[in-house]
Order: C-alpha cells, then sequence, then structure tokens
C-alpha cells in the first residue's frame, strides 16, 4: 500500500474528530508524520533525572502499596497450567498472607485460554471492570508476535472477552507499522476494539501493546502512541515482556508525555502500562515519580496507570516487610512465583 | 624525569566480584598504628550490606553444587595466590598492622598454611563427620553434613593485639567456605586493607563472584542489620568481643540463625568451624527388598 493510495478505513470516533471524516492512509500518514520529533537526549536526561528522586519512610510505604494496586499480575508461559493461574490468583488475592493489610493487585493477566481458570478461581473476587476486586487481563491477537491474520487476531479477541476477560492487551502489527502502514495497524486496532465488545453491549477495555523494543526510534514509539490512541485504545502499553528491552523509564515517560498531550487536546484520559523488565521496588518507585511529574498523581490510579509485572511483586513485599518490621526480609518469607 | 608520584590506591567494598563504593558515598580514614594518615577506605551501609546479603545468596546454590573436589582446588589456587602476592601482604600488614618484617613474614605464612589447610577439608569434612547410622530395619541410614546457606561474620577486629589483620580474616573466612556456604564478612575497622588486598585476589582466582563479600566499615553499625536479615542463615561473632553482642544473638534468635560466639584472638584452625556451618540432613535408603 503506498501513500498515494486513499483507503477508507473503519470509523474510529477520536480520529474522525481529530482529522476528519476524510480518514485515509494518506491523511492518518500526514498527521503522524507531522508530529514533531523527539529530543531523545532530552528525554532520556529528563528520565534519568526524575530516577534521582529519593523516597523515604511514609512517602516509600505508601508508594510500596500503590505500587501493589497497580500491579497487572503476569503469567505468560508456554507451561501455564490451571494449577498455576490458581496460584497466581491466590496470590493476588492475598499477596502477603502474613500481612492482611496488604492491597490487592489490580489484576491478573493471563493467556486468553486461561482465562476461564482465573474468572473461576477469583470466584466472588472478581471486579468484572467493577471498582472494587480484581479483574481479569488476557493477552490476544497472536500474542507476543502479532503475526497472524485479522481473522484469527479477531477470534481470539472475542474467546477471551467471552471467557470473561475484562481487558484485553492486544499487540500491534510491528512488521505493519515499520513499513509505513499505518493504515493496517490503525484498522485491526480498531477491529480488535470492536471484538472486545460483549453480548451485552459494554465493551472490554483494550490495552494496545506497541512494544517498543521493536519500534527502534523515540519518533516511531510517539507515533504508534498518537495511533494506537487514535484508533481508540483505552491503556497504551510498552511491551510484551518477551522483548529486549522491554519497559524503560525513556520509553515509558514518553508515552506519558502523548497521553498528557490528548488530554490537553480532548480532555480525555488514556492509560500507560509499561510491562516487562520491572524487577525492584526501587525501579517501580521510579516510574511513580514519572507518572506524578509528567500527568500528574491523578494517573496513580488502576483505571489510568498499570505495571506489567510478575517478580516486581515479591520484591515489593520484601520492602514492605523491611518497613514493617525493621529488619531486612528474605525470599523465603514470600511465596514464590 | 620528575620524581615518582606515589600514586594511593582507592579502597572499595566486595561485594558479588566487583568493588563498588559504598552506596552511602561514606569513606574513613585508616591509619597506621602510630597515627599516621594509610588511606581512605569504604565505609559500608546498612544497604551494602543487605547488597552483599543478595549477592551471597545468588551464589550459593552454584558454590554448593560444585564438587567437593572441585572446591578444594578453587581453594587451593586462593592459596597459590596468596603466595604470589606475599611481598604485597608483608608490606600492608608491616605500615597498616605496624608489626616488623619477621613478624608480618610469619603472619602471611600462617594465613597461607591456615587456608591451605581447610581447602584441604573441601573433600574430606564429609567423611569425617558424616556418618552412616544402625538403625532397626532393612535400611541404609546416612546423616551427612550439609552447608548451612549465608554466613556473616564479623572478623577479630583488634588487629594490633594479634598481628596485623590478615590471619584473623582468612581464619574466619576459609572454614565457611570449605562446605559450600557463602559468606558476608566485616573487616577490622581499624586494619582493613588487608582484607581488600584479600579481596582482590579472590577476584582474580576461581571464587565465583558473591561467594566472599567483603565490608569495611563500622561493625558496630552493620553487625545489627546482618543478625536481624532474615536471609542470613548463620552468624560468625568471633570478632565481636568488644561489641553489644548478646543482643547481636537475641536479633538472630529471631530467624532461627546459628550463631558462634565471640573468641578472644585469633582462632586456631579446627574442623569444628567447618563443621559448625553445617546442617544434618539424614536419609533413609531401603535395603535388601526384592
Amino acid at each position: 500500500m503506498t501513500i498515494e493510495q486513499s483507503v477508507a478505513l473503519a470509523p474510529a470516533a477520536r480520529a474522525i474528530q481529530l482529522i476528519g471524516t476524510d480518514l485515509t492512509e494518506k491523511s492518518l500518514k500526514l498527521h503522524l508524520d507531522g508530529l514533531s520529533g523527539v529530543d531523545a537526549v532530552g528525554l532520556e536526561a529528563r528520565a534519568a533525572g526524575l530516577a534521582t528522586r529519593s523516597i523515604k519512610t511514609t512517602s516509600k510505604a505508601w508508594a510500596l502499596d500503590t505500587i501493589i494496586r497497580l500491579i497487572d499480575l503476569t503469567t505468560l508461559e508456554g507451561a501455564d497450567t490451571p494449577g498455576k493461574v490458581q496460584s497466581l490468583v491466590a496470590k493476588a488475592m492475598n499477596p502477603d498472607p502474613s500481612d492482611p493489610t496488604t492491597p490487592r493487585v489490580a489484576a491478573v493477566c493471563v493467556y486468553g485460554d486461561m482465562v476461564a481458570d482465573a474468572v473461576a478461581a477469583l470466584g466472588s473476587a472478581h471486579a468484572a471492570g467493577g471498582p472494587t476486586g480484581i479483574n481479569v487481563a488476557a493477552v490476544a491477537t497472536a500474542f507476543p508476535s502479532g503475526r497472524a491474520s485479522l481473522a484469527v487476531k479477531l477470534a481470539d479477541t472475542r474467546d477471551a472477552v467471552a471467557a470473561g476477560a475484562d481487558e484485553i492487551d492486544m499487540v500491534i502489527d510491528r512488521g505493519a507499522f515499520l513499513s509505513g502502514r499505518y493504515g493496517v495497524v490503525f484498522e485491526q486496532i480498531v477491529a480488535v476494539k470492536e471484538a472486545c465488545r460483549r453480548d451485552d453491549g459494554s465493551m472490554a477495555h483494550l490495552k494496545v501493546i506497541l512494544e517498543t523494543g521493536e519500534l527502534n526510534t523515540y519518533d516511531n514509539v510517539r507515533k504508534a502512541s498518537w495511533l494506537a490512541i487514535l484508533a481508540g485504545a483505552d491503556f497504551i502499553k510498552t511491551s510484551t515482556g518477551k522483548v529486549q528491552p522491554a519497559a524503560t523509564l525513556p520509553v515509558t515517560l514518553l508515552m506519558l508525555q502523548v497521553v498528557n498531550d490528548w488530554n490537553r487536546l480532548t480532555g480525555e484520559k488514556i492509560g500507560v502500562k509499561p510491562a516487562g523488565g520491572i524487577r525492584s521496588s526501587k525501579d517501580a518507585i521510579r516510574y511513580l515519580v514519572t507518572v506524578a511529574e509528567t500527568v500528574g498523581e491523578e494517573w496513580l490510579h488502576p483505571h489510568l496507570f498499570r505495571f506489567g509485572a510478575s517478580s516486581l511483586l515479591n520484591d515489593v513485599l520484601l520492602q514492605r516487610q523491611k518497613l514493617k518490621t525493621g529488619h531486612y526480609s528474605g525470599p523465603d518469607y514470600v511465596t514464590i512465583d | 624525569m620528575t620524581a615518582h608520584l606515589t600514586i594511593p590506591k582507592t579502597y572499595k567494598l566486595y561485594i558479588g566480584g566487583a568493588f563498588p563504593r559504598s552506596e552511602s558515598g561514606r569513606t574513613y580514614e585508616v591509619a597506621t598504628r602510630s597515627g599516621a594518615f594509610l588511606a581512605n577506605a569504604a565505609k559500608a551501609s546498612r544497604k551494602d550490606a543487605r547488597d552483599a546479603v543478595v549477592a551471597a545468596r545468588a551464589a550459593q546454590s552454584g558454590w554448593a553444587g560444585a564438587t567437593a573436589y572441585n572446591r578444594g582446588q578453587v581453594l587451593y589456587r586462593i592459596a597459590e595466590l596468596l603466595e604470589g602476592r606475599r611481598a604485597q601482604f608483608v608490606d600492608e600488614l608491616r605500615s597498616a598492622g605496624g608489626v616488623t618484617e619477621a613478624a608480618a613474614q610469619r603472619e602471611v605464612d600462617a594465613a597461607i598454611d591456615v587456608w591451605v589447610w581447610y581447602a584441604g577439608w573441601a573433600d574430606k569434612y564429609l567423611q569425617v563427620t558424616g556418618n552412616g547410622n544402625a538403625v532397626s530395619g532393612p535400611y541404609f541410614n546416612i546423616s551427612t553434613p550439609e552447608p548451612t546457606g549465608v554466613v556473616a561474620a564479623i572478623a577479630p577486629q583488634d588487629a594490633a593485639a594479634w598481628g596485623g589483620g590478615l590471619l584473623g580474616l582468612v581464619s574466619v573466612i576459609a572454614p565457611v567456605l570449605v562446605s559450600g556456604n557463602t559468606l558476608v564478612v566485616v573487616a577490622s575497622e581499624s586494619t582493613p586493607l588487608p582484607a581488600i588486598s584479600l579481596a582482590e585476589v579472590l577476584a582474580t582466582s576461581d571464587v565465583p563472584g558473591g561467594v566472599v563479600n567483603i565490608l569495611t566499615g563500622s561493625p558496630a553499625e552493620i553487625a545489627p542489620w546482618l543478625a536481624s536479615h532474615a536471609d542470613v542463615n548463620a552468624l560468625d561473632l568471633t570478632g565481636a568481643e568488644g561489641m553489644d553482642w548478646i543482643d547481636l544473638q537475641i536479633a538472630a534468635a529471631d530467624t532461627l540463625k546459628r550463631v558462634l560466639p565471640p573468641e578472644s584472638g585469633i582462632p586456631t584452625p579446627s574442623l569444628d568451624r567447618v563443621q559448625f556451618y553445617t546442617e544434618t540432613k539424614t536419609v533413609w535408603h531401603p535395603k535388601g527388598i526384592v
């Protein structure tokens, strides 16, 4: 598909509002290519500067609890079993059995075929999109590569939603994006968003994974973020966790800046989810600082910010135990993943 | 050419096979026995101790998983390297410990001897301290010592009273390593330099990074954090004689650590020290059943 071709795209309210009803591959490309370039040195310096904040005592205690509330506790392995999902859910509901004041995580994130197991294991603790409880997030659309036909991706998504998933984590077609076919990426996101619709008309939340480790440049990350938001993403997510580098602070900062720009432009609030490679409480606190300084503390809520992580939770629990008992804890005092 | 410019050495910590500065950025001045400035050494904080425990824990299964023969070889190799650096150690003991040339020579000799003595035990202690138990049934019943895990140790502190600081340190480190434990050791506060030079020997030997971690600084500041650390399995208070070590024992009891009480002077080499850092595992194995 070349720039000259004018292909009508599936309707998408945000894009139409911004670009106009004349929504074509060409107009989309003109819009995205018109975004200003990213000052990479400035971005990295800003991220490094935000990472130097020292968070202590009561602020740290608050930060650790907030991190737990923002975690999508994840298991995405080929070797996942119903038993593994059950133990993951048990951990999500009661992260630290030695301390009942420990908050619950926001969601558990599993492969689409494990959604039913996760929903069953959650029982009455299943939030189903409500304000309390734990959501079930499912990765879909031929995760993690996204290399499948649109029909397969949509079926994957519908299956997960039908099984009870409250949130869908989809991957974009990086091949199409990198070859400049933004329209293809756009149409797929719009179609997957439509597939998130349940029988009763409500929608599962859509998180769009940009896989920033494969996008090569910050400029591409900015374009992909805009593209995903225009196509209807509720959340933009850095990575699948299967590609290195996964989430980095500069990339997350950049995505937060896009979200901030979108908020100022339209008043609409888009969520951000860094995922992969965030293993220590110290790292996670840096992300909290970055969110608070870029888009405001308002974003530090599960409906606008998440951590995609598995081993992070244990480190946060160890830090929490240290704050509570006054001495260092060890891995024998938290459950294994 | 102008006169030679002295290049003073920067002494740092030894954690996980690397030589980091203290996380706190602190240093303290090390003086000779007569009070003259000798060097700046890193003053470890509780977070350095925490990082050292993490490194020791990560290295423990690998070190314990090495064959006994291999551990013996690795330990013996350190003795070879100590021998090669003899002049440096003698020089450091003389300047820092304030001992005579002959006394320094004797201490380095003794330290190498202690090291070789313990290295030899690596593939022998099991046979000597383990045993087959007589049971009334068709079973082999075998008790074997297993390494206890991560050990935190306070090296003998008062180097002025007994040599220059190398022998005491070696006498604490070597027995812990024999059975496959890993170690976080707080060096003598007043004479830490031989400890860092020993760390350089360890770093260039075959000892995997993290097996030995050496902290310099105030044992009174660091020891309580190690004693209460839930991921430390045993506490060696050999050099804690001058400290409030009853409280350390109490803190260690919270997490059921083995505690070796303080000892006056430099501990003599003994199999008991090797055995102290082990836990007995007893296995029942059926025999004669067809």
